[in-house]
């Protein structure tokens, strides 16, 4: 199958970016200033993130709707405001996950941000549950981009006035230069930012604008680094079909409210889990030193019994160390657990940790 | 100090007298972009011609160091596990990996020179 590309891979081209591929997409990895300084940027300043590969699902429609989407999603979202947002799952009977996603309640429905990996078969399961009843469509005409970072808020507001009176996690369609845009304050790096839907015939005069005033592009390398140490979950790695949002130590994720009477998909397996607990569950890991331990490393207690595996294992140049998630024995769960990890046949020492690595500066309570 | 000669899995390497230095080229850096760690062999041991000696990690993935000639490591250069950064700095210069005693001086001459490197490096990239 051909490489797919996004509106933003002319531009990519033109700043140096080193291209992967990941979900049948060409995307830059980094560009010429290389992962550690494109992360300590962000963290620093602002940089933007081309996520165009991910999923824009509109589904069209009112209570009706909402009715439905409850007998899918663990979340209330009768209660959810217009313009608000919510991270939750898609998730099979017995509660494993064939997505992570954000949410969003608009005035004409509801907009899901699914992962690019996911999109089509996400699609695929959603149409099979709705029916034809609701309008849906995987929006391929837009771009989706994320400026993330401290100087964020400053750089997106004088193109766009009014995005810094968003909260976390609410949106609102804006008006630019007579293109309507939809605008999150949200994000996947543990800084305060915003996320931009765009149509793609409009994205790369857009992010030139960004960078014109002072914001620069950041690789996925980066927003790996970013990601792991807010100790955020990347799907394919800490989620899959294979774990539920419980083993996930995601259940702040799972409205309350839905758990006393179940009724969306997976629901009796996680209010089981929820109950009885689980077996494992994931926790953050920290090598001693500067070991790096990446996905699928071993991970043993000292009288050599194997207790669990590392999920995403990189160096955090915030934290300047190296860092890891994983998914671990419950009796092993506990901060502060000395753990060994094994690295190319030898066995290294480690602590299971809290979660995040880097602490968020998220803005609650502009209005 | 002898001509510095390059191996295809991307080292260079200098002799003098019998002691050989061996490091990453500035291709291989740029390749693996930021570096995070180092390990190098221990000192004493005794490495084969191809044969791994060491690891580098960058932000994005491990890759095996090899050594282009066979002997014994006499030296390591503990500078650059501590702060694995200065391998981007100077690759060919402060940031060498470790020093052998070679056994056979002759495994030098299927190494390339740097005019052959160059070339071969840009043909490996595209």
């Amino acid at each position: 199958m051909e490489i797919k590309k996004t509106s933003l891979n002319k531009l990519h081209q033109k700043n140096n970016a080193k291209f992967v591929e990941f979900a049948g997409y060409e995307m830059p990895i980094q560009y010429s200033k290389g992962v550690i300084e494109e992360h300590k940027l962000t963290r620093s300043h602002s940089g933007i993130f081309d996520v165009s590969h991910m999923g824009q699902l509109f589904i069209y429609g009112n209570e009706s709707l909402t009715e439905e989407l409850e007998k899918i999603f663990p979340l209330d979202l009768k209660n959810l405001k217009q313009n608000c947002s919510k991270y939750s799952f898609l998730m099979s009977e017995d509660a494993g996950i064939y997505d992570d996603l954000i949410i969003t309640k608009i005035e004409e429905g509801y907009l899901i941000i699914l992962n690019a990996a996911c999109k089509d078969k996400d699609f695929e399961i959603l149409s099979n549950l709705l029916g034809t009843k609701f309008k849906m469509n995987l929006d391929n005409n837009r771009s989706l981009i994320a400026i993330q970072g401290p100087k964020s808020v400053e750089i997106l507001n004088s193109i766009i006035n009014g995005v810094d009176q968003l909260n976390f996690m609410t949106g609102h369609w804006f008006d630019s230069d007579n293109k309507k845009l939809f605008v999150t304050r949200s994000g996947y790096t543990g800084e305060d930012g915003f996320e931009i839907s765009i149509s793609n015939d409009e994205a790369e005069k857009f992010v030139e604008n960004l960078i014109e005033k002072g914001a620069q592009l950041i690789g996925l390398g980066a927003r790996d680094t970013l990601r792991l140490e807010a100790g955020l979950c990347l799907y394919g790695h800490e989620l899959d079909i294979n774990k539920t949002p419980v083993e996930a130590n995601l259940k702040w994720a799972i409205s309350k409210s839905r758990l006393s009477n179940g009724g969306f998909i997976g629901s009796k397996k996680i209010m089981n889990q929820m109950h009885d607990g689980t077996s494992q569950i994931r926790v953050g890991i920290k090598p001693e030193g500067r070991l790096i331990a990446r996905e699928k490393t071993k991970i043993f207690d000292d009288v050599d019994t194997l207790i669990g595996e590392i999920t995403s294992g990189t160096f955090g140049p915030s934290v300047n160390g190296p860092i890891a998630m994983g998914y671990i024995n419950k009796e092993y769960s506990k901060v502060d657990t000395k753990i060994l990890l094994e690295v190319r046949g030898k066995k290294h020492p480690a602590i299971v940790c809290g979660l995040p690595f880097y602490k968020k500066s998220y803005v609650k309570g502009v209005n | 100090m002898s001509e510095v000669k390059f191996s295809k899995e991307h080292e260079w390497i200098t002799l003098e007298g019998d002691v050989a230095t061996i490091g990453i080229t500035k291709h291989a850096t740029e390749m693996l972009g930021d570096i995070v760690f180092a390990e190098l062999p221990e000192k004493g041991s005794n490495v084969e011609k191809d044969g791994t000696a060491g690891v580098v990690e960058s932000t994005k993935a491990a890759s095996d160091v090899y050594t282009p000639v066979s002997g014994e490591v006499v030296d390591t250069n503990q500078a650059i596990v501590d702060d694995p950064s200065k391998i981007n700095e100077d690759p060919e210069g402060s940031a060498w990996f470790f020093k052998l005693k070679m056994k056979d001086q002759s495994e030098m001459d299927s190494l390339m020179n740097k005019e052959e490197y160059d070339k071969f490096a840009k043909e490996s990239a595209s």
